[in-house]
């Protein structure tokens, strides 16, 4: 496919602007010297160009998107509606509270809400994604155990199965990583955690459940041990769309968290994004957070807490994203979100189940919204992998689960239906493995070439990493 | 209620039974009593979806949505091209997620792939990243691609914007990082100043062009300073602004960030914006997030992957100078698509007209009795002005017009801006209450 | 698998090639970058800095991997060899010529294997992944 800038056309333009109805500025200072090489196009071509990458490109409308640990679920188009609203879309970060009684008041009942459903009692939606939360709420961590002049708590314990995130976020936070091994069902090794407490624990870092998607029955007990070190519990809010109505995080024990606004209530990933991962907080916490809270009863104000720890971005956070989200929570209400976590649960467990017959499954017990499949034994029969059964599957116009995640898990593909697919939906993957799996039996380098039927075949990744081309460079220069 | 779940009670039984389980209470066994919530959210009933636009509709209508806009201190009013509505509404770009799976996400991957180019176009840099959260937390992650072992202070000109700063010592709170913010000198960055703090163990200067009060900065004479102390140079711009002034690229930084916003995507009550982050070559692999690189497939054929990513926290875990995962993947593709739209004549329209009219205001408001703050200084598309009445006063008069003034500061002075969108007749108009009200 | 006869090794794979008593130069071995597969990237200490034995002075990046190096030796980075920056395929294609530093200094070593004791040392430990 030609770039855009290989459409360009010397002279080409859209009309936008009008001319100037004042007089002509004079800058005096430095100029740009260097020709600014945007693409010359029309309307026309932006229009069919961009139509061209849209269908190059696979999203939830497009078909079944199991992506293990990022909850691909549909994104109600009313959320979009709702956000494109021009009462919100042209409202100035800095207007004064008077003028945007309706954001914060939006802010306020989604605060309200979200805790309700969380078991928190404050929340901030300055953090613009699940990392930038975690590390968000690591400094309101370490902003209370200074409070306390409790300063030699330098250690934060992360499970060897966690998110990536979870250990570079402790590091940006100053603090230093203690990883600690999992049982064999990923959940957490109770021996393994009461050896690594002490009066340098500054705190736990987990996902419960698991990421290998079950629930860890020893919460209460996992977050008393910390708790008794003197530590605190930060909850990872990837999963929980597995639990939501069901199990609050608050009630688990654990003191703040972050929630994926991306995942658990339907704002749309955005091809990366722009998310959402407010962070919340149990009341001891919340005069460290960070940004503006929404206060008051008739008139509404923003006000900075009074220890906060500062800003972790510009303004009020991606607020557009919580427009989408609140949109979800108001429509769902308290009937319709527990059925989120049951109906997620259930499509989990009925497809490991169907998959059982031909895929090994590490866990053998009830998953909670996603499940990990083990394709170590294909590796050493047929030396097929994980790598090409995925690919293999996009064959089927299937976004394959996650890859080679958690760590560990052999060979892993992580799937995560989420509930709004269909049985109908749940069966086709179900005869896509099947299929692929009989196939790799009888031509098992039909599936190590897979895939077959899209754009590229695999692209060569080592070259693209030893030689990083970055950046379209015209071919006369 | 609402509900988007597709399965019906009966293949819900259906599934249940195939799996195994009774019942929903059966499929939740498992979990103990103690940490069960046991009872119904204290939320309200769910709405259909005609309940919940009219909702919305209600709280959007409790905004007040200002006609005319001169306040910027970032975020910016630029006129915003339909096309670029209308592409990035797409749903293919909306509901996709980053494209791990280069096969399928081929579109996804080359409309990033040029917004690197882009973004590396305009501020004259070697390399760029995919984007981050935006302009406050790039100038944030710069400083961790410049701390190494040996350099662990960070030296930020006092006219930078006071939300960066603050964002810069949040996200360096947790680590042993010095920050000295050197103030300002009648607008400008005291360079005198500057060059005395710079030392053996600073990792890099930090500057914003045109700067927080709308300034432009002598950024040559900076990076120099910066370079002598053996200091990274970071630039801070306004994207619009790089269609005419001297580039980062052109003035020898190491980095160059800032917020895409103005790069056509609306205000939005402060998010979700764009963060930009280009380098030099030398430092491609400090930067953070998601990188997008050309490469080819099996069969030769021209593609695109997500590369450099043993940089990233899923590979280096704790080992990663950066815990980015999401970033603002759809912001990106707007700017790209905004920049494709405007091609380097229409950025440069829309730059020139901005300064013409911020001139215009500035020149008007001086007639009215709003003296200049920084005469000396050269301004680009904002400025300060002294504010001979209290500047709330002033605020509440323009409010009933349905103009949103400039941003009144500390010390009682106002920062003003204006994009091509004023107009001669509502800069008038502006300057008439304006004057109305010390009159 | 190559291990040629007159470097020493150490049990973390990397090979030392000592030109004095206190100078040597350090690079993996052919065992380890096939285990390590195809390299896209090297990250080299500067010249000055100094490792005990035992410490990780580089790391190499896999396009989905990253693996720390350690210092077999205890000594001072002399040299650094940049040309496996621009070219890390050499270290996959030529272990035994991409040297990553040459160390100066060398106080103390690691128990250094011979060719023999080392290529004994890697069935041993291809065994045990069987």
């Amino acid at each position: 496919m030609k770039t855009i800038f290989e459409s360009s056309v010397k002279g080409r333009k859209l009309t936008l602007l009008p001319e100037s109805d004042v007089p002509a500025a004079d800058l005096k200072a430095a100029k740009r010297e260097t020709p600014l090489g945007l693409p010359e196009v029309s309307e026309n071509d932006i229009s069919r160009h961009f139509s061209e990458m849209a269908k190059a490109t696979h999203g939830v409308n497009d078909g079944f998107y199991p992506l293990g640990s990022c909850t691909m679920k549909y994104n109600p188009k009313v959320n979009d509606e709702a956000a494109s609203l021009p009462g919100f879309t042209n409202i100035h970060p800095l207007q004064p509270d008077h003028t945007v009684q309706g954001c914060i008041g939006l802010m306020k009942e989604a605060e309200a809400t979200l805790c309700e459903i969380t078991g928190m009692d404050r929340m901030t939606f300055q953090p613009a994604a699940g990392a930038h939360g975690e590390f968000t709420g690591l400094l309101l961590i370490k902003a209370y155990h200074r409070s306390r002049h409790d300063l030699q708590r330098n250690k934060i314990i992360v499970p060897d199965s966690a998110h990536g995130t979870n250990p570079a976020s402790a590091v940006m936070a100053g603090y230093e990583v203690i990883n600690i091994p999992s049982q064999e069902d990923g959940c957490v090794d109770l021996e393994a955690l009461r050896n690594v407490v002490g009066d340098d624990t500054a705190g736990l870092m987990l996902t419960n459940p698991n990421t290998v998607g079950l629930f860890d029955k020893n919460i209460l007990e996992i977050t008393e041990i910390v708790h008794k070190a003197g530590g605190l519990c930060y909850y990872d809010g990837a999963n929980l769309n597995a639990v939501i109505g069901i199990v609050r995080p608050g009630d688990m024990g654990f003191d703040c968290m972050h929630i994926n606004l991306h995942k658990t209530f339907s704002t749309p990933h955005g091809g990366g994004g722009p998310g959402a991962g407010p962070v919340g907080c149990k009341a001891f916490l919340a005069d460290f957070l960070p940004g503006m809270l929404p206060e008051g009863d008739d008139e509404l104000k923003l006000v900075k807490p009074e220890k906060s720890i500062g800003m972790m971005k510009a303004f009020n956070g991606n607020f557009l994203i919580l427009v989408r989200a609140y949109a979800y929570l108001i429509m769902l209400g308290r009937e319709g979100i527990p059925e989120i976590a049951k109906n997620a649960v259930l499509n989990a467990n009925y497809l490991r189940v169907m998959l059982a017959g031909k895929y090994v499954m590490p866990y053998k017990e009830t998953c909670m919204h996603e499940f990990v499949m083990s394709l170590e034994h294909e590796k050493a029969s047929m030396d097929v992998t994980a790598m090409d059964v995925a690919k293999a599957l996009l064959d089927y116009g299937i976004h394959p689960p996650t890859m080679y995640f958690p760590l560990i898990v052999h060979e892993a593909l992580m799937v995560e239906p989420t509930e709004t697919e269909s049985k109908e939906t749940l069966d086709s993957l179900i005869n896509a493995f099947t299929e692929i799996y009989d196939k790799a039996l009888e031509d098992p380098e039909y599936i190590k070439s897979a895939p077959h039927k899209t754009i590229i075949e695999r692209p060569d990744e080592v070259s693209a990493a030893r030689h990083p081309k970055l950046r379209y460079i015209p071919e006369d220069k | 209620m609402g509900s988007f779940i597709a399965n019906t009670d009966e293949q819900q039984q259906e599934m249940l039974s195939a799996a195994g389980y009774d019942s929903y209470d059966d499929l939740f066994a498992h979990i103990p009593e103690a940490v069960r919530l046991g009872r119904d959210l204290s939320i309200r009933r769910g709405l259909s979806e005609m309940e919940v636009i009219r909702e919305m509709e209600n709280l959007a209508e409790k905004n007040t949505v200002f006609k005319h806009i001169f306040r910027g201190a970032g975020s910016y009013d630029h006129f915003i091209p339909s096309i670029v509505k209308e592409v990035v509404a797409k749903e293919e770009f909306v509901t996709a997620y980053t494209p791990y799976q280069a096969e399928v996400s081929q579109g996804n991957l080359q409309t990033i792939f040029e917004y690197q180019t882009l973004m590396c176009e305009l501020t004259g840099m070697d390399v760029s990243n995919a984007s981050v959260y935006d302009g406050a937390t790039a100038a944030a992650e710069s400083v961790f691609m410049c701390r190494d072992r040996k350099r662990k202070s960070v030296v930020i000109s006092g006219t930078v914007a006071p939300a960066v700063i603050d964002v810069i010592r949040t996200y360096c709170s947790g680590r042993e990082t010095e920050i000295t913010v050197v103030p300002a000198k009648d607008g400008l960055t005291d360079k005198e100043a500057v060059s005395a703090v710079l030392d053996s163990g600073t990792a890099c200067l930090i500057v914003q062009q045109p700067n927080f009060f709308g300034n432009i900065e002598d950024a040559d004479e900076l990076c120099e300073a910066a370079h002598a102390a053996g200091a990274k140079f970071v630039m801070s711009v306004d994207p619009i602004a790089m269609a005419v002034l001297k580039t980062p690229g052109e003035c020898g930084a190491d980095i160059a960030v800032g917020e895409g916003q103005a790069l056509g995507m609306p205000m939005g009550f402060g998010g979700p914006y764009l963060g930009f982050m280009t380098a030099a070559q030398k430092m491609m692999r400090q930067l953070p997030g998601r990188i997008v690189g050309q490469t080819e497939d099996s069969e030769g054929n021209v593609c695109y992957v997500l590369t450099l990513q043993a940089r990233e926290q899923h590979i280096r875990r704790e080992k990663a100078s950066s815990n980015i995962c999401s970033n603002e993947a759809l912001c990106a593709l707007t700017a790209t698509v905004y920049l494709s739209a405007l091609g380097p004549d229409g950025l440069k329209q829309a730059a020139g007209l901005s300064a013409d009219k911020a001139h215009y205001l500035q020149q008007e408001l001086a007639k009215a009795g709003f003296a200049p703050a920084y005469p000396q200084a050269e301004f680009f598309k904002e400025f300060v002005t002294e504010c001979p009445v209290p500047a709330d006063r002033l605020m509440a008069e323009l409010e009933k017009h349905s103009i949103l003034g400039g941003l009144p500061l500390a010390d009682g002075k106002i920062l003003w801006c204006a994009t091509e969108k004023n107009t001669k007749e509502d800069i008038d108009e502006l300057v008439r209450l304006a004057k109305e009200v010390i009159c | 698998m190559n291990i040629p006869e007159e470097l020493l090794y150490s049990k973390s794979h990397e090979w030392v090639k000592f030109e004095d008593d206190e100078t040597a130069f350090v690079g993996i071995t052919d065992y380890a970058q096939e285990e390590l597969g195809d390299l896209v990237f090297v990250n080299l200490p500067e010249e000055g800095d100094e490792f005990a034995t035992g410490e990780v002075f580089a790391d190499v990046e896999s396009v989905k991997a990253v693996s720390d190096i350690n210092s077999p030796v205890t000594g001072t980075v002399a040299e650094v060899n940049e040309a496996i920056m621009d070219a890390p395929e050499s270290i996959n294609s030529d272990p035994y010529e991409a040297w990553f530093v040459k160390f100066s200094g060398i106080s103390e070593q690691e128990n250094l294997m011979d060719a023999a004791a080392y290529e004994k040392f890697v069935e041993e430990e291809k065994a045990k992944e069987e």
